[in-house]
């Protein structure tokens, strides 16, 4: 039994100073059931994909259910960090898959911004092995600078290849008027912004952002009877790895990316070659460039020369990230996951406008949880 | 034994394995083997995530290694802000596992990745309580 998407919701991502986090939800479940031309009493569940520290009010999901009124209905809250929408979207194709439900809504929803800077700064040292790394000081884009540094050394990646990433993703999330930033920027603009993590700069970093995005999965009976063009779950992989930078065999790919994406092939009965656009979890330019790696699209240590040859933009091997990505969108954690799998629907109907990739049949994501200790690969086809 | 005095922010103050700091205090880098299968730890564990046994013993380390990466943090969390830009290194260490510190005296531009770098144990004495951590020295 297969599982298909049969509605999409997708809200505008940036500072959201107008809305509560459950105002901030309804607007995608809103457009998704619209867009499913489903009611409320269809939906078996809501799965909620947040990570939690961010929000003042404690445990979401209840006062989501309550606010778009989906009371009795079962709703609870599934964390893995920044893959948190990805977490949900496979524990929705699971309950499907055996079962126990026909139809699930699944919403990633972030209010990352209602934080005082302070509040902001006290989290961000706390994203790494508090034991034994935080105690240094260390940052999110400072694992991801280690990263860099690392990469540079062994392959000999340079500072511009990081830049190529942020000007592309940015070109692109000027098309799409649901990001964040929608404006286009230069490469002399990237390699000279303010450093925040040496090789790492301003550009070379997402933007935390308020987001809600939403996606209706259904049982291939269901599915076939609401959606001419349901989009069928052709994988739904994950995998871990060590939390701790010190734990890890290499500091230049994402281990658990690499067995995710190794699983979601042999789910879908595809190669690498056969993705014809993907959305990869660009919340460093580094993080894409490692990607292009993990994901196979290209060989280890290529992913520079990658981008530089522009194989990740519409007309090459694999169009990547052409919403703009979490660089150019903004990056609502527990969002998205499921913004990424929004786009991917687009794309695979043919509704993604000026950024469509023409011809489209296999779409793949790649959102990674924290510095990498989870990552869900999952893989989409028309 | 408390485990609080470990690091300028110290976020840990209960563990298993609260003697490492203080054995830093008193200048002895030390991580944890395991007396079953032989698997050591640095940082140090308590339990063997590979065969499952408690039955650790712990080990002295010399603290020399190789620089495996690095990085110069310029926008610095809560209770870095004071000393930012700071720059973090890290090493595998000869006698086995791998250790994230300061590097302390040493400008990043001469830093190669590679080098031959040791952990050191330090007391902060600039802050009220007292406070330990080690840094890397070359």
């Amino acid at each position: 039994m297969k599982v298909g998407i049969v509605g999409i919701g997708h809200g505008r991502f940036g500072r959201r100073d107008d809305v509560t986090v459950q105002e901030l939800a309804f607007e995608p479940f809103r457009d998704a059931l619209e867009d499913g031309k489903l009611e409320k009493k269809d939906i078996d569940a809501t799965v909620i994909g947040s990570s939690p520290e961010y929000h003042k009010q404690r445990s979401i999901s209840g006062v989501i259910a309550e606010y778009i009124g989906m009371n009795p209905q079962p709703t609870w809250l599934t964390e893995a960090a920044c893959a948190s929408g990805s977490a949900a979207i496979r524990t929705a194709y699971g309950l499907i898959k055996g079962g126990v439900h026909d139809i699930v809504a699944v919403l990633g929803v972030q209010k990352m911004l209602e934080l005082s800077t302070p509040e902001i700064l006290a989290l961000m040292g706390r994203v790494g092995d508090v034991q034994w790394e935080s105690i240094f000081g260390t940052t999110f884009p400072g694992y991801y600078a280690l990263y860099a540094n690392r990469h540079m050394y062994e392959y000999g990646t340079k500072p511009e290849h990081l830049a190529m990433v942020a000007v592309k993703n940015h070109e692109y999330g000027a098309m799409n008027p649901k990001a964040l930033f929608q404006k286009a920027i230069t490469l002399e603009k990237a390699m000279t912004s303010e450093m925040v993590a040496y090789p790492l700069r301003l550009y070379d970093c997402c933007a935390n952002a308020d987001g809600a995005a939403c996606v209706i999965l259904a049982n291939e009976e269901k599915a076939r009877k609401i959606s001419d063009t349901p989009i069928w779950v052709e994988a739904a992989a994950t995998a871990s790895a060590p939390m701790s930078v010190l734990r890890r065999e290499s500091l230049t790919s994402l281990p658990s990316a690499v067995e995710a994406s190794r699983q979601a092939y042999k789910q879908a009965r595809i190669e690498p070659k056969d993705v014809d656009v993907a959305d990869v979890h660009d919340c460093f330019t580094i993080a894409e460039i490692m990607a292009y790696e993990d994901l196979g699209f290209t060989e280890k240590g290529k992913g520079g020369k990658f981008i530089e040859e522009g194989q990740s933009r519409i007309g090459g091997k694999v169009p990547i990230n052409v919403d703009g990505g979490l660089k150019s969108k903004g990056h609502p954690v527990g969002a998205t996951g499921v913004s990424m799998t929004v786009e991917m629907v687009k794309q695979l109907r043919g509704e993604a406008g000026k950024r469509q990739v023409s011809g489209a049949e296999i779409g793949l994501t790649h959102n990674v949880g924290g510095i990498g200790q989870y990552c869900f690969v999952h893989i989409y086809r028309r | 034994m408390s485990f609080k005095i470990f690091g300028k922010v110290n976020f840990t103050p209960y563990t298993k394995v609260s003697k490492f700091a203080q054995s830093l205090r008193e200048g002895k880098l030390e991580g944890t083997k395991c007396r079953k299968c032989g698997e050591v730890y640095f940082p140090p564990k308590a339990d063997c995530s590979k065969c499952m046994s408690s039955d650790m013993e712990w080990r002295t380390y010399g603290g020399k290694g190789k620089l495996v990466t690095f990085t110069t943090i310029y926008a610095a969390p809560t209770g870095f802000d004071d000393m930012a830009p700071y720059t973090i290194g890290i090493i595998d260490l000869d006698e086995g596992g791998r250790l994230l510190a300061w590097v302390d005296k040493i400008p990043q531009e001469d830093l190669k990745i590679g080098m031959d770098l040791r952990a050191v144990p330090q007391i902060m004495e600039e802050v009220e309580e007292l406070k330990v951590v080690y840094v890397l020295r070359r």
